[in-house]
């Protein structure tokens, strides 16, 4: 049995050197294998992402990508890469969701400033598989040399970047799709055009990668500047965000009939005049969603404003207030007309 | 002869799914995450079986892979401890079909005991979500929730405690909960903006109030109706209302048994009420007003057929008792209605009514009259409510 398997591996070995001197193909570092294949690698180091894992430089092909208004997640610096497998593109759609084709990987990684140094925490997938997304989380070790599968996350203790100590919560594979759930499917949440600048999706097409910038492209307010920006925009982008994920139809909160998406124009449906329907003690004893001109009756700011399970939203990956978020989500509401 | 069997036994033993596999847990310092790696690693057919003892939970747990069947050592014997829970909204989360529940406990989860969304045909069987310090505002919402699903059988469970219902199904399509007791809840049963529901030889005591079935607006599933209430004993629902204000049910008056609410097609029959102060039962419209084009906020073709009253409304919850007790010489006759709608009674059936014409604007207006109403015509049609039959084979073993 054991010879058959080398005798077969070898086989492969010499198609493959075959095959390299018929047709150079271009050299790629990530494992496409590891990508593409059924199998769950337990080891962040088997994709092939990055030079060097550690400090978190991307092989070529990998490619170093921010948003414009990010997820909020108790302070932690986000690291993010996408991956593009050769012979594919990657499409515009609108203002939305980038087109992202069957092999392509998005990779965060999540890291937290302790003593002057950076601590790699967590890793976190989406692979394009024939079968649909994937989402994976990986937990670093403490010498920072390797990520390990934690399919059913952790909790560790540290320190955020205000100084409170807090229980840091991995999630497990299941809470991924939690996020990225939408009509049962598992979808990307972050790379969509509207949150993303014009330099780097220009630079991406330059480059081959995207076909088009695309009109609508980089609307939301860069978060560091929101104190300029325009104060629906960056309240709304912020929503859009941090809830909608959730809080759309097809998504994990669809019950709740509250949707937070950018695009959404109904009032009612952003929560105004709206009444709870799941929410018990998340309520808070406040009657409405939001009540306008009056953050401190709103059931939305209610929640957002506690790091309570049960009460606090969002319901996964945070441990501690967002008071930034929180600070435009409440201006937003205060200057609502009633 | 031995033939024929042997043939069965092959026949049987391919129609099993293949493989399937059984994943032992046992109560311990790793529990958690054993648990939730064998929630994420079983292939649909597998069992899940948790050995009896207390595991001390940090983290929800999830459910995410159909036809899984998770079983505990009983509800007393299984226990899955979330006092010390950090994180999550539920103490399990179920999101894929065909799963079993059965035969273990939640204790305190700090928002919902277990939810299932879109998760079809679900069994819930012979569990416990208990709130451990009794009624309490700051206690989880609902303890079973089903929502957003298609085929739900919630047979035996207990629920004690929740700040809202007990056992709750929302937005969802044949539904039958049935011998279960639910506890010391604010609503015992809630069955909301469904259809095709069926409730039946359940106990609802202690709760605010004891089986409510009704429809808001604003939710993406609108529409309830068809709902089957009966066989049940709704007793001693007098509990003061601890829902946290803003939530609908904080609206319930303490002593109502069955309340019937915006919905379409309703029957309330063969059930035992006693012991609810306020109206053993209540048919009502929407009390609030509303935007929602799409909303029907009446209660239609609701039917109140032969029910056993132990007494009426002798203590109601309601503005201006004092008199209304008075002209009614004591005590509220047992069915209660606002008026508005449509509702037919069995002859023989003592209520009253608000007389009420107007919807959303409160009870000013309120000409309080016994109730005369006409009798039920003809029988009510039960064809398609009710969890599908299949479901009934899980129950076994």
């Amino acid at each position: 049995m054991k010879k058959a398997a080398v005798l077969a591996a070898a086989a492969l070995a010499f198609a493959g050197a075959m095959a390299v001197r018929a047709t150079p193909p271009p050299i790629n570092y990530v494992n496409d294998d590891a990508i593409m294949s059924d199998g769950m690698p337990r080891l962040l180091s088997e994709y092939g992402f990055f030079t060097d894992l550690g400090a978190q430089i991307p092989v070529p092909h990998v490619y170093p990508y921010r948003l414009n208004t990010p997820l909020y997640s108790d302070g932690a610096d986000k690291l993010r890469f996408v991956y593009r497998a050769g012979g594919t593109q990657f499409r515009a759609n609108g203002e939305g969701l980038i087109d992202m084709p069957v092999g392509t990987a998005l990779i965060k990684t999540f890291a937290f400033e302790e003593a002057g140094e950076r601590r790699l925490i967590e890793t976190r997938v989406l692979l394009h598989r024939d079968s649909g997304w994937l989402a994976l989380p990986y937990l670093w070790n403490d010498e920072q040399t390797e990520a390990r599968l934690a399919i059913a996350g952790a909790r560790l203790d540290l320190t955020t970047p205000k100084g409170e100590a807090i229980s840091y919560r991995v999630p497990n594979k299941n809470q991924c799709k939690e996020c990225h759930g939408l009509d049962g499917e598992v979808v990307p949440i972050g790379p969509k055009a509207r949150n993303l600048s014009h330099d780097w999706l220009g630079e991406m097409v330059a480059a081959g990668h995207l076909d088009t910038v695309p009109r609508d492209a980089d609307q939301f307010p860069v978060w560091e500047h929101r104190a300029s920006a325009d104060l629906t925009a960056a309240a709304r982008a912020y929503l859009d965000v941090n809830c909608a994920h959730c809080h759309r139809p097809g998504a994990m909160a669809s019950n709740s009939g509250l949707d937070l998406r950018w695009e959404q124009q109904s009032p009612e449906a952003l929560g105004v005049g709206k009444r709870p329907v799941a929410a018990g003690r998340g309520a808070g004893g406040h009657l409405y969603d939001i009540v306008p001109g009056s953050p401190d009756s709103s059931i939305l700011t209610y929640r957002m404003a506690s790091p309570e399970p049960g009460i606090a939203m969002p319901e996964l990956g945070k441990a501690t207030v967002d008071e930034e978020g929180l600070n435009i989500v409440r201006r937003w509401i205060e200057e609502m007309a009633p | 002869m031995m033939t024929r069997l042997s043939i069965a036994a092959v026949l049987l033993a391919t129609a099993a799914p293949a493989l399937a596999a059984t994943h032992n847990i046992a109560p311990g310092e790793n529990a958690q995450q054993e648990l939730q790696e064998a929630l994420i690693l079983a292939e649909p057919g597998d069992e899940i079986v948790l050995a009896a003892g207390r595991y001390v939970l940090t983290d929800g747990l999830s459910l995410d892979v159909d036809g899984v069947t998770v079983r505990g050592e009983g509800m007393d014997g299984t226990i899955l401890d979330f006092t010390t829970q950090a994180g999550s909204g539920e103490g399990m989360l179920v999101t894929s079909d065909n799963v079993t529940l059965r035969d273990f406990a939640l204790e305190n989860p700090k928002g919902d005991g277990i939810k299932s969304k879109g998760a079809d045909n679900i069994v819930y069987h012979r569990l416990r979500v208990t709130w451990t310090r009794g009624p309490h505002p700051e206690n989880g919402a609902y303890g079973i929730y089903p929502v957003e699903s298609t085929g739900v059988l919630v047979d035996g469970v207990k629920v004690t405690g929740a700040s809202d219902a007990g056992i709750y199904v929302g937005q969802s399509n044949r539904i039958t909960v049935r011998n279960s007791i639910a506890e010391a809840n604010v609503a015992g049963i809630e069955i909301e903006n469904s259809r095709n529901a069926l409730v039946e030889h359940n106990i609802a005591t202690r709760n605010t109030g004891g089986i409510l079935v009704f429809d808001l607006p604003d939710l993406p599933v609108m529409g309830g109706g068809n709902v089957v209430v009966a066989n049940n004993l709704v007793v001693a629902n007098d509990t003061p209302n601890f829902a946290p204000p803003g939530n609908i049910v904080a609206g319930v008056r303490r002593g109502t048994g069955i309340m019937v609410m915006a919905n379409d097609n309703v029957l309330v029959e063969d059930n035992i009420l006693s012991g609810n102060p306020t109206a053993p039962i209540m048919v009502i419209a929407y009390t609030q007003s509303f935007e929602d084009e799409r909303y029907n906020p009446f209660p239609r073709e609701v039917v109140v057929g032969e029910n056993i009253y132990d007494g009426g409304g002798y203590d109601p919850q309601l503005d201006g008792a004092d008199t209304l007790l008075a002209a009614f010489g004591g005590e509220l006759p047992p069915v209660m209605w606002d008026g508005l709608g449509s509702l037919a009674v069995v002859e023989g059936t003592a209520g009253w009514s608000l007389n009420l014409t107007e919807q959303g604007v409160g009870l000013e207006g309120a000409q309080p009259s016994p109730l005369a109403v006409s009798a039920p015509s003809g029988d009510f049609d039960r064809s398609g409510i009710g969890a599908p039959a299949e479901l009934d084979a899980r129950l076994d073993g």
